[in-house]
């Protein structure tokens, strides 16, 4: 914990004119050797950070340190920071071993050395053989890989990835998450991974920023993001969720649907309003009597793993069930869940508080 | 059965076009190169094109072409990289281009005013004190007018080539450590490379057989294969070798577009990977 951030944000803002601010004082830290990801829908500054690590864009006001020094005017020529782009941005006047060269022949390396790294980097991401072929008899998956070792070969600090994996098929982007990930755990590189898919970030990353409109709302592990999320936004955009308005009545006990509940949740004050999460595969079906809350079943759709059913309670809060039981649509079912699947939201609760409030009555095993 | 012979009815324009405009002039020319001032057939202007006189004459049309090529090229370059930067690229582009709209023989007229011992650039000069200079009729003149003439001409190509260069492209080079000037070299040039050698093709072959702007901006001499033609036909009377010259000039146009031909390379040529 001693060591230095490798990329450290001070207050920085991005604006293009008076009125659009792109990114609002964002401040943050990145350690070395981690998987990072940024986490948003479009347009919510999660490129502009990249862009900003990257060089292409200065800051409108703050700072941006690498390993502890400013590096706001550095053009992105001199950082040690290399970049996959989203569309690969591959030189279509090159060859593959041409294009993964291109950073070592301007560095003016031997052409043993360059011959020697291009060879290791292609091997990396299993593309030994390809070196004389063109960009263009490339497929999707296999420009994405030049794109990779075109980055590595250079052997950069960071490497920024913008959402490299949106234009590939659905098999292939799940084949290449596992690679990314093992390939980061490899070269022990910090990777800083844009994308709008929620899945994707909770798969790879070690830890998430989960961005809106240019702020960073959350930050976290993936369990702590999908867990605890800080409010509705987070709560909604990674992954399904039931979220319900409610009344904490004191610590541990919550009311809502038209029931007190007992939770995990405290440090709130009395009566005070608040809204609650319940993950869908947290609610178990049951029999009306014995569940906590009794439910309609609207619809019913099979989906693989599990039913994902749309139920609604008296009061026509809709909750959403995930579920390996069958159910049929228009019965009435009892749902039946765990206090510690309560999870209890602040309205406009800093992330520090949030963060504060977490720690005071977390009990270490909770904390994974 | 249908389709094929409505498409050779589509045939019919473009094969009239090509026979009466294309092979029937050049078959003539090449006729009318084998026979001398008195109708006799000959290859004796052949032999002539090989004197000291019209080599002379060839060097220095390829110099003047290449002068004028060269200065519009560095011309339109820069200006159409800069217009693919400006934020109404289309109008800044609209207005480089209206002026070649206007007859070419009338901007020529105009310069005739602009260069004359009375015109405004020498009434400025008589003003600073340098005092009335011979503008017209001189060198500068010629491949001044002629750049002028032929700069839109060089950057509507070049411009179409710069703008379809993916931007994320430069980001990558700058990413992967190359300076300004290094990406210029190694990424922008080479992908913009057909615009440049299509904009040498339309400026170079044409400047080559220039002889309308030679004679009313560089006077009464003979110095291009465009003039040399003309005053053949128009002057001497000598079809045959008039034709002759023209033989040649149509030989090295298919010369410079071998050279200026388009490879297509992986058939990305618009540097999207997509």
């Amino acid at each position: 914990m001693t060591q230095q951030p490798i990329i450290r944000f001070d207050n920085v803002s991005k604006r293009y004119n008076e009125q659009t601010s792109v990114l609002n004082n964002i401040s943050f830290e990145m350690e070395r050797g981690k998987f990072y990801t940024l986490l948003g829908p479009s347009g919510c500054g999660k490129t502009t950070i990249l862009r900003l690590i990257a060089g292409f864009i200065e800051p409108s006001s703050g700072e941006i340190q690498f390993n502890g020094k400013k590096i706001n005017d550095t053009p992105p020529n001199e950082r040690q920071v290399n970049t996959v782009f989203q569309d690969y941005a591959l030189f279509p006047h090159l060859n593959v071993f041409e294009n993964v060269a291109f950073g070592l022949r301007i560095k003016k390396i031997k052409q043993a050395d360059v011959k020697r790294r291009v060879e290791e980097a292609l091997r990396f991401v299993n593309l030994q053989g390809y070196e004389n072929r063109e960009i263009s008899e490339m497929s999707g998956g296999q420009r994405q890989r030049v794109a990779i070792a075109r980055a590595i070969v250079n052997d950069p600090e960071i490497i920024l990835l913008d959402e490299p994996l949106s234009a590939l098929d659905l098999k292939l982007r799940t084949e290449m998450q596992y690679e990314l990930r093992e390939l980061q755990q490899r070269l022990g590189k910090t990777f800083i991974f844009v994308t709008h898919d929620q899945e994707e970030a909770l798969a790879m990353s070690d830890e998430i920023f989960v961005m809106n409109a240019g702020e960073i709302v959350q930050s976290g592990t993936p369990i702590d993001i999908y867990d605890e999320p800080i409010n509705r936004f987070v709560a909604d955009f990674i992954g399904e969720s039931n979220i319900v308005d409610g009344v904490m009545i004191r610590d541990h006990l919550v009311r809502f649907a038209g029931r007190e509940f007992e939770c995990v949740d405290a440090g709130l004050d009395p009566n005070e309003k608040i809204e609650v999460v319940i993950r869908p595969e947290d609610l178990e079906i049951t029999s009306p009597d014995r569940g906590k809350l009794v439910v309609t079943v609207d619809t019913q759709l099979f989906r693989g793993v599990h039913y994902e059913l749309s139920t609604y309670d008296k009061d026509g809060n809709e909750w959403l069930v995930h579920s390996t039981k069958k159910a049929q649509v228009g019965d009435e079912i009892g749902l039946d869940f765990d206090p510690e699947a309560i999870h209890v939201m602040r309205l406009n609760e800093s992330e520090e508080d949030f963060d504060r409030r977490l720690e005071s009555y977390e009990v270490p095993d909770h904390a994974e | 059965m249908q389709n094929k012979s409505t498409r050779a009815l589509y045939l019919i324009p473009y094969s009239a076009w090509i026979i009466l405009f294309v092979i029937a002039p050049i078959a003539l020319v090449v006729y009318y190169s084998l026979f001398d001032i008195h109708g006799d057939f000959t290859f004796a202007n052949y032999r002539a094109f090989f004197s000291s006189v019209y080599l002379e004459l060839t060097l220095s049309s390829f110099w003047y072409a290449f002068l004028i090529t060269l200065f519009s090229l560095l011309i339109a370059y820069p200006t159409a990289y800069f217009l693919t930067k400006t934020k109404h690229k289309q109008l800044w582009l609209l207005l480089i281009i209206i002026p070649s709209w206007i007859n070419l023989l009338l901007k020529t007229y105009a310069f005739i005013g602009i260069f004359g011992q009375y015109g405004p650039i020498n009434a400025f000069f008589t003003a600073i004190g340098i005092g009335s200079t011979q503008l017209l009729f001189t060198d500068f003149s010629f491949i001044f007018v002629s750049v002028y003439i032929f700069i839109p001409f060089m950057i509507l190509p070049i411009f179409n080539a710069i703008d379809r260069l993916n931007p994320a492209l430069i980001d990558a080079s700058r990413d992967l450590g190359a300076s300004p000037w290094t990406t210029f070299r190694r990424v922008i040039l080479p992908l913009t490379m057909n615009g440049v050698k299509s904009g040498i093709q339309v400026t170079f072959i044409p400047a080559l057989s220039l002889f309308m702007i030679t004679r009313l901006i560089a006077g009464n001499k003979v110095i291009t294969l465009g003039t040399a033609i003309e005053q053949q036909f128009l002057v001497t009377q000598n079809w045959g070798m008039g034709s002759t010259i023209a033989v040649f000039l149509i030989l090295f146009m298919f010369v410079i577009m071998l050279f200026t031909g388009q490879k297509e390379k992986g058939g990305a040529s618009d540097g999207k990977t997509k």
